[in-house]
This record gives C-alpha cells, structure tokens and sequence, in this order.
C-alpha cells in the first residue's frame, strides 16, 4: 500500500493511556474515541489532524494497556499510518489485526518534523520524506503478517485453511 | 532441543516437539479471558465476522471488573453486553458482581488457570499467571474474537531472559519492590516482545501473592510473559483448587536464554516508582517527603490476601492522615471475605480507610477515586502514566502495600519501619 500525508511527532514510550484514556473507554463507538484520541499528550490532536496524516513516534509506541480501543482511536481519526522505532507488543498486534497500518524504522526517523510530508511504500518498506528529501527504510512485515492483512484481518484469515499454520 | 518453561508450554500447544524463538505458531488455548472494556468489542467481532457458537463454553471467562459495579449509563450498557453474551453462549466462567473479582486476582484464586496452561486474556495483565507456571499473555479483542471462534491464537515464539534473584528479601521488601527494582534497571522496554523468567532462592521466601505481582508487572517492562518454575509453594497453593489436570513444565538446564540477569536482593530496599513511568524507581528514602492526597490499596498486582494482610499490621492501631483519603479494595469477594474474618476490614475502617467492593475502579481512573488537577496519589497498582488515575496533571506513585499504608498515616511517602517496628 501507498500513503501519503503530513507528520505528527509524539516522543517515546506513548501509552495506551495516552492515546485512549481509560475515561474514555465505556463507549465502543468508533468515532467518539476517535475525538479524545492522543488528548493527554495534545488536547487538539483530535480536531487538527487531517485524513491521511501519519504519526511518527520514538520507542515503545502503544505500551500499556491491550485495549484496542487505542488503534481504533487512530485508525479513525483518519491517520493512515504510524511509523515507530519501535512498538510495545499488544499494540502492534492489535493494529495488524484491525487493518491499522504500521511500520517498525530505526533509521533515524528522529530526524522527521511536525508537518514534514511523507510518502510511505509499505510492501516495499520505503518512507520518503517529500519536504526534506530523506529516505528512509522500514522492517517490511513477515509473510505470516502480510497474509493476515492481505485476507483483511484476523477474522477474516482465520475463515481460511490457514488456521493449522 | 533445549527449551525454557515458556517454549515448552507453546510447543505443547501448537503440537510440536520443538519451538524455536521467532518461530510463528497456531496455538491451542485452554482459557481466554474479556473484560466489560475489551470483552464487548470482542463479541461486536465476533458476530460481525458470522461466529454462532464459542468454541468450548468452558474455555471462556468474561469478566466484569474495570467499571463494575456500573459506574455510569455506558459502563451498564458494556457490562449488559457481555452478560447477555455469557447468558446466550452459557459461558461457565461469568462472574456476576457480588460474586466477581478483579479477574487477574479472581482466576489463580479459583482454580481456573493452572501450571502448564496456556492463557490468553483481552488485557494486558494476563501475564499475571505466570507465576504458577502457565504461559499467559494479554492480546487484543479480536484476538480474542478469533480465539473464541476457533479456539487457537497465533504467536511468535519469544526469546527469553533469565532474572536470578539471589539472596533473602530485607525487611519490608515484598515481591513488588522486587519487580518495580527489576524495571528500573531494564526499562519500560526493556523486555519488549520477550519471556520474563524469574528465577532464584529468593523466590522461595515470596508467597503465591507476591509472585502473582511479579509476574503481574512483567508487561511494564514490555514483556510478553512473566513466568516462574512451579514449586512446592506453587503446589500447596493449586492444590485445593484445581478442578482438572495440569502438567508441570521447567526449564532444561542450559537452555538459550538471549540474556541472564543477577541481582542480589539483599541490595534491594523498598520502592517507589515517580511519575509518568513505571521505570522511575527510587527507593523510598528518596521520595519521602513527597505529600500525597490519596493512597489506594488494590488492583490485581495488589490487592490479595497477603497484601491485605501486610497493610492492615501496618496501619493497626494509627490513624489516616486527617487529609488524606485511604481507599481498599480487596481484589475478590474472596478476599473481601477472609479480611472480615480476619479482621482486617476493621483495622483499615477504625483506622478512617474506606473499603470497596472489588473493582479496578481507580487504577485505571475509571471512578471510586479519581484525582484531581495536580493531586498526588500513592497505589499499589501498576501504572502511574500520564492521567492514569484522573487529571492529566495529577500524578500517581507506585509502591507496595506496606509502603502505601505507612504514606497513608503520615500524608506523605513513608518508609513503612517509620511507624511500626512490626517486620512483616
Ligand atoms: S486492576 Fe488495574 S491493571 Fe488490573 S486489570 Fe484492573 S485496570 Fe487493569
């Protein structure tokens, strides 16, 4: 998949916390997480970003807590991608599972600012930093993890023969 | 074809003889576990993808905790989804408030996961099981949609890292000042994606409790699992609980291990971890003349019996500081019910503590004690990130239940030797 979009930076260690807070968390509703995601880190966050953005972030992205009402949150304000140095475990699968675009970078990704526009190659794992001209490259997924999105999620996938891996 | 204790369970389970760390498996399940936050969209998952009937209704735990008893329309209209759920599937493992517990506490305690299971939960604090010898880990809801369809849940085989702790715990040093001490040093990362395995004589001196928190807080240190050899501890503990069988797995000596971490626990006083992350760890002494507003005692890291216990010898016959709330909350009706035998309940309410129900209530900031712009709270809870427990500009510190109760009576953090000279 192609992205393209602006940049948000968040540092490290971003909590679920954070990107949800538990206050939040007595509705499923999509769109209402969707308008207090990252409120503790930027109480505007919600209302100033814009379909397709992407957020980058240090180490440690999504610790905390399984809920994956934090990938949702981001999925539906309209940020197409998350690109970390690294990401906390449950996050990473929540957001595979839920069809939330993420990429794992260690190439100097600290070097990106607020605003910068990127273009993101996912099956090739390439992020082009449009503004500065930088390119950067990301770990590409695993097979086993491209056949769940490829099958549209986990749910999907596992309607599949796929199940006795 | 060594393996450690936690590839031996995920071999076991995905029916191979050998399992090697990166490796990606399809593995069996023997329970997995929602909450009213992460059970509802699971079973929104669920339906949507065509599910009709759960794999094993006996496999399935739901549990209300986190904002039960409701705290609000939306809590009841959450809780109301997975008991119409539980209801409709006839899940064995509901637990109806007046009945429940905080469902890390709730689930050792009643036999339910046992050493050699392999356990997944819709929370992140799954690990906690760790400390009887299962393989428990947390995972998202449609994780746990898919589980409940099929019964199976997908892994990449973790490496492991050895933790030996040596030596007898100090006075006042409790499994929690273990664990806050081991995430200080490695990091809130410091253990991403990998098995936690704790190992050591000092173990030995911890009860099933205090392992239980250990085991608990390996997440906070970005683990996939905490695990522990099941001993005769372990043993005496399942043994008037377990309702099934289960298999005992240990490590084979020289087994890979990405790295073995020593530590000496007689260097080890007690602590606090200081806002925003649990790796801030201090030891007492260093923050003791922080004031605080609140001090909850609770939550599934610690809120057990023992936990109970340790706390109330240390607020007996002392008085709250007058502007200082104390709140419980024993962790299970369970233990809710041992502490009024006990006598517990009253030392914490003469002393002017308030005692709940089990919920997890405010650990999570969800109501029962929430804080307010720029108050301060000390729990014996996990978590003290931004806005953990209310305002985004309060603050919460970690520490154990003997450090809790001392800061209660004093209204500022306290080393618990300070008021009493009863040793634990
Ligand atoms: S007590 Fe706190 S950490 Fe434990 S399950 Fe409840 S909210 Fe989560």
């Amino acid at each position: 998949m192609i992205f393209k979009g602006n940049v948000w930076v968040f540092g490290d260690n971003i909590d679920t916390d954070v990107i949800i807070p538990a206050r939040y968390l007595n509705t499923t509703n999509p769109q209402e997480l969707a308008s207090h995601c990252m409120e503790d880190a930027d109480p505007d966050f919600s209302a100033k970003v814009q379909e397709g953005d992407i957020i980058v972030a240090g180490s440690n992205f999504g610790c905390g807590s399984s809920r994956e009402h934090a990938p949702i949150a981001i999925k539906s304000t309209g940020v197409s991608c998350v690109i970390a140095s690294s990401f906390a475990r449950i996050f990473y699968r929540n957001s595979i599972n839920i069809g939330l675009s993420i990429l794992e970078c260690n190439d100097g990704i600290e070097n990106i600012s607020i605003g910068d526009e990127l273009k993101i190659d996912t099956d090739k794992g390439t992020i082009r930093n449009v503004t500065t001209g930088k390119i950067f490259s990301a770990r590409p997924f695993p097979d086993f993890i491209k056949g769940i999105i490829n099958a549209g999620g986990l749910l999907n996938y596992g309607k599949g023969e796929n199940v006795n891996v | 074809m060594r393996m450690t204790i936690t590839q031996k369970i995920l071999a076991k389970h995905s029916g191979k003889i050998f399992v090697e760390p990166g490796e990606l498996i399809m593995a069996e399940v023997d329970l997995a576990l929602a909450n009213d936050i992460t059970g509802p969209v699971a079973i929104e998952e669920f339906k949507k993808a065509g599910g009709r009937k759960v794999f094993d209704r006996e496999k399935i735990a739901l549990i209300p905790d986190h904002f039960a008893p409701n705290k609000d329309i939306k809590s009841a209209e959450l809780c109301k989804a997975l008991r119409e759920f539980a209801k409709e599937q006839q899940i064995v493992h509901y637990y109806e408030v007046g009945r429940m517990g905080i469902e890390h506490a709730l689930l050792p305690e009643q036999g339910i996961v046992l050493p050699g299971d392999l356990v997944i939960g819709a929370d992140s604090h799954t690990c906690t099981y760790g400390a009887l010898g299962a393989f428990s880990t947390g995972v998202g809801s449609t994780d746990l949609a898919f589980a409940m369809m099929t019964g199976k849940c997908w892994f990449k085989v973790p490496e492991t890292i050895k933790f030996i702790y040596h030596g007898k715990p100090n006075p006042w040093v409790t499994g929690k000042d273990l664990i806050l001490h081991t995430i200080g040093e490695i990091g809130v990362d410091g253990a991403l994606y990998m098995s936690m395995e704790f190992t050591g004589e000092a173990l030995s001196y911890l009860t099933v409790d205090e392992r239980l928190t250990m085991a608990n807080m390996a997440i906070e240190a970005g683990g996939k699992n905490g695990i522990m050899e099941p001993d005769e501890k372990t043993l005496e503990y399942i043994k008037n609980r377990a309702k099934r069988s289960y298999e005992i797995f240990v490590s084979d000596d020289n087994a890979d291990y990405s790295q073995i971490i020593d530590y000496n626990v007689e260097d080890i006083q007690p602590k606090v971890a200081l806002p925003h992350l649990p790796e801030n760890v201090v030891n007492v002494e260093e923050a003791q003349n922080i004031s605080i507003d609140q001090v909850v005692i609770g939550s599934c890291t610690n809120g057990r019996l023992e936990d109970m216990r340790v706390a109330a010898k240390v607020i007996k016959s002392h008085k709250v500081h007058p502007y200082v709330r104390l709140i419980v909350i024993p962790a299970t009706q369970q233990v809710y019910q041992d502490m009024i035998k006990e006598g517990i309940t009253e030392v914490f309410i003469q002393a002017g503590a308030v005692v709940s129900t089990p919920t997890c209530g405010p650990c999570l900031g969800g109501y029962m004690g929430i804080l307010a712009k720029g108050e301060r709270a000390i729990a014996t809870t996990n978590r003290n990130f931004v806005g953990r427990m209310g305002h985004p500009e309060s603050e919460v510190y970690l520490s154990s239940p003997a450090v809790a109760a001392a800061s209660a009576i004093k209204g500022k953090i306290t080393h618990p030797a300070e008021v009493t000279s009863n040793d634990i």
